[in-house]
């Protein structure tokens, strides 16, 4: 089965001019189909970086990156941003959804630069927000919502092309804990139910109990590594 | 992504920022509605002079008396008093006129009765009436023999016939007295309204010529023009040449000595006439355009405004996928769509505006097709100048400082 991710000896170090700042010093990890990672770790412990790059927003100063089996190390911008458009989905602490637009339209987004035709785009959006539980919520714009519940919409964005990593920055870093809750059990579902590759970064235990794996970066490396045997509850 | 879906995603985000844009526009439709309105009005007044030029008879040709040297100062044209009748009875001769009639210019107080009225008063020829095709209102024009024997009589213009006749009373056969002497009226003129450069031609009184010298000017000799009218409009030519070898011939001008008179057709003073409207039209259209310029600025203004305030924005566009490309498209995109709507909003609020200038101050206004295409390419040109920069600062930023942004 080819892994999802893997990553071996990435660096990632920021020149600032004066000084170097070594954000990753050299993360080998592999992330397999179908699971569910949650990547722990303090602030400045690369955990970040690391989503960042495995999420082809940022590129590795050095070491190699095998997306789904292609070496994506040193892509350019532009074919960067189509594996985003066609292979990852992305769910931020802020939501980040567009404001005055409708969450179907927000939803549909990432269709829209995937060049699917309109038509199809509303089909598969609204299939999403089902599966997610905000179909109700189609017609409605992000400051009719609740956070949860544009949480979710930002979900179904994150679905809408199949993609073949999910990655979730504090995902629940905005919501009280019974609508984290939600959230993270409607994370487990898709993983469990659906298949889908999740990498979650989170530095609340509570909320990385929900993966299957939890992965901890300290001073920009792997410093443990474990599966859960039993699912919490 | 085609050029079709950017421009979706453009009026998408247009759309959802209803106020602003129409704010933003406003720049754009002020600058395009004012270059609308300024040439409407400018080539309206330019037609309009050529056309009363114009009507004024293609076949008129005008002779001027030339200018006079005095001490070293050159008069301009007209300065000079050199032609006479006899030089008008002469060109009459010519084949190819068809008529002349000497004109002699006085300014005078008017009364009747109790009224009184400040008017030129135009010593003329009976051919006046052909030469000008000016038919009258009521009664006759005098007669070659009211100019042989200088008659005291006069044909009213339709204005000094309502000044001096207020109570609406026909003037025929009524005095006026010009400079103290009586005048009988014999017919009043069809009103022929203002002039292209805004002369109410209607204020006029028309006597014989040869009245307004001996009664009026005092001065036998001389007239200020001869009109002189072609056969037809092809003859213009040739008669012009045929009078001033007459006149240098009467006059007896030396070769190489300066003619003391010139001839002029209409079609020349039609178009000196159009090139100072032309010139006036440019003038206007070019502050016009400087507020449409400044216009683009604004543009300029709230997109980079709006860039840094859909920081996040972008960064979650190019997250899902968006080449930095698509971005800056998007941006450019916005930045055109909103001066060409402009630009297509200015051009009707231009043309109401020019139709209301047109309505309240019965001024003509025209607005030819190539302003209209002009304005409205100017204004997407200002769109794709001013929009390129912000869109490009769009495009530069990185999605996760983008993402990060606050």
């Amino acid at each position: 089965m080819t892994p999802v991710v893997k990553v071996a000896d990435l660096k990632k170090i920021y020149d600032l001019g004066s000084q170097q700042v070594v954000a990753l010093a050299g993360v080998d990890l592999q992330i397999d189909p179908g699971e569910f990672v949650a990547v722990m770790g303090p602030s400045g412990s690369g955990k970040s970086t690391f989503m960042h790059v495995a999420g082809l927003l940022d590129e590795p100063t050095s070491g190699r990156y095998e997306f789904e089996g292609g070496d994506v190390s040193r892509l350019s911008a532009d074919a960067r941003a189509d594996i985003r458009s066609r292979r990852l989905g992305f769910v931020f602490q802020a939501y980040n959804l567009l404001s005055r637009t409708t969450a179907v339209e927000n939803v549909e987004l990432p269709m829209v630069y995937a060049g699917v035709p309109a038509a199809q785009r509303r089909k598969i959006a609204l299939e999403k927000m089902e599966v997610v539980g905000v179909a109700h919520l189609a017609q409605h714009a992000p400051n009719q919502m609740s956070g949860g519940q544009q949480q979710r919409v930002a979900i179904a964005r994150s679905l809408v092309n199949d993609p073949g990593l999910i990655l979730a920055d504090e995902p629940t870093g905005a919501l009280d804990t019974k609508t984290s809750d939600d959230v993270m059990q409607l994370f487990r579902r898709l993983n469990q139910e659906h298949g889908i590759t999740i990498l979650l970064v989170t530095h609340e235990p509570d909320v990385a109990a929900y993966a299957k794996r939890v992965v901890t970066f300290r001073d920009g490396r792997v410093v443990s590594d474990t599966i859960a045997k039993e699912q919490a509850a | 992504m085609n050029a079709f879906g950017t421009l979706r995603l453009a009026l998408d985000a247009l759309t959802r920022n209803r106020s602003r844009s129409l704010l933003t526009m406003l720049g754009v439709i002020i600058g395009v509605a004012a270059v609308i309105v300024t040439v409407a009005i400018g080539v309206g007044a330019r037609v309009s002079v050529q056309n009363q030029i114009n009507s004024l008879g293609s076949n008129l040709v005008v002779v001027l008396p030339g200018s006079v040297t005095q001490s070293g100062a050159r008069s301009g044209f007209g300065g000079a008093s050199t032609l006479t009748p006899g030089d008008g009875m002469a060109i009459a001769a010519l084949p190819a006129v068809a008529a002349v009639s000497p004109q002699v210019n006085v300014r005078a107080q008017v009364v009747s009765g109790g009224n009184n009225w400040q008017t030129g008063i135009d010593g003329v020829a009976p051919t006046f009436t052909y030469i000008r095709s000016w038919p009258m209102a009521s009664g006759t024009f005098f007669t070659q023999s009211d100019v042989a024997s200088a008659n005291k009589v006069a044909v009213l213009g339709q204005t000094v016939v309502a000044n001096l006749f207020p109570d609406g009373s026909s003037p025929l056969g009524k005095t006026v007295t010009i400079k103290g002497v009586p005048f009988t009226v014999v017919g009043t003129l069809a009103p022929l309204g203002q002039s292209g450069m805004g002369q109410d031609q209607d204020d006029t009184i028309l006597v014989p010529y040869t009245a307004a010298m001996e009664r009026l000017t005092g001065q036998t000799t001389y007239v200020n023009t001869l009109m002189v009218s072609a056969t037809d409009a092809q003859g213009v030519q040739s008669v012009q040449t045929q009078v001033t070898a007459l006149l240098e011939q009467r006059h007896r001008t030396a070769p190489g000595q300066p003619d003391d008179f010139s001839v002029r057709n209409l079609q020349d003073i039609a178009a000196a006439a159009s090139s100072t409207a032309a010139i006036m039209e440019f003038l206007l259209a070019g502050v016009a355009a400087v507020s449409l310029v400044v216009g683009g600025i604004g543009i300029m203004n709230i997109m980079l405004v709006s860039v840094t305030e859909r920081t996040r924005e972008i960064g979650l566009r190019m997250s899902v996928g968006a080449r930095a490309r698509v971005v800056l498209q998007q941006f450019l995109a916005e930045s055109i769509v909103l001066a060409t709507a402009g630009g297509i909003i200015g051009v009707i609020a231009g043309a109401i505006g020019a139709q209301g200038i047109a309505v309240l101050a019965k001024w003509p206004v025209s607005i030819p097709p190539l302003w209209i295409a002009l304005s409205v390419l100017f204004a997407a040109l200002v769109g794709v100048f001013f929009g390129y920069y912000p869109a490009r600062k769009a495009s530069l930023l990185s999605p996760i400082e983008a993402l990060r942004f606050e």
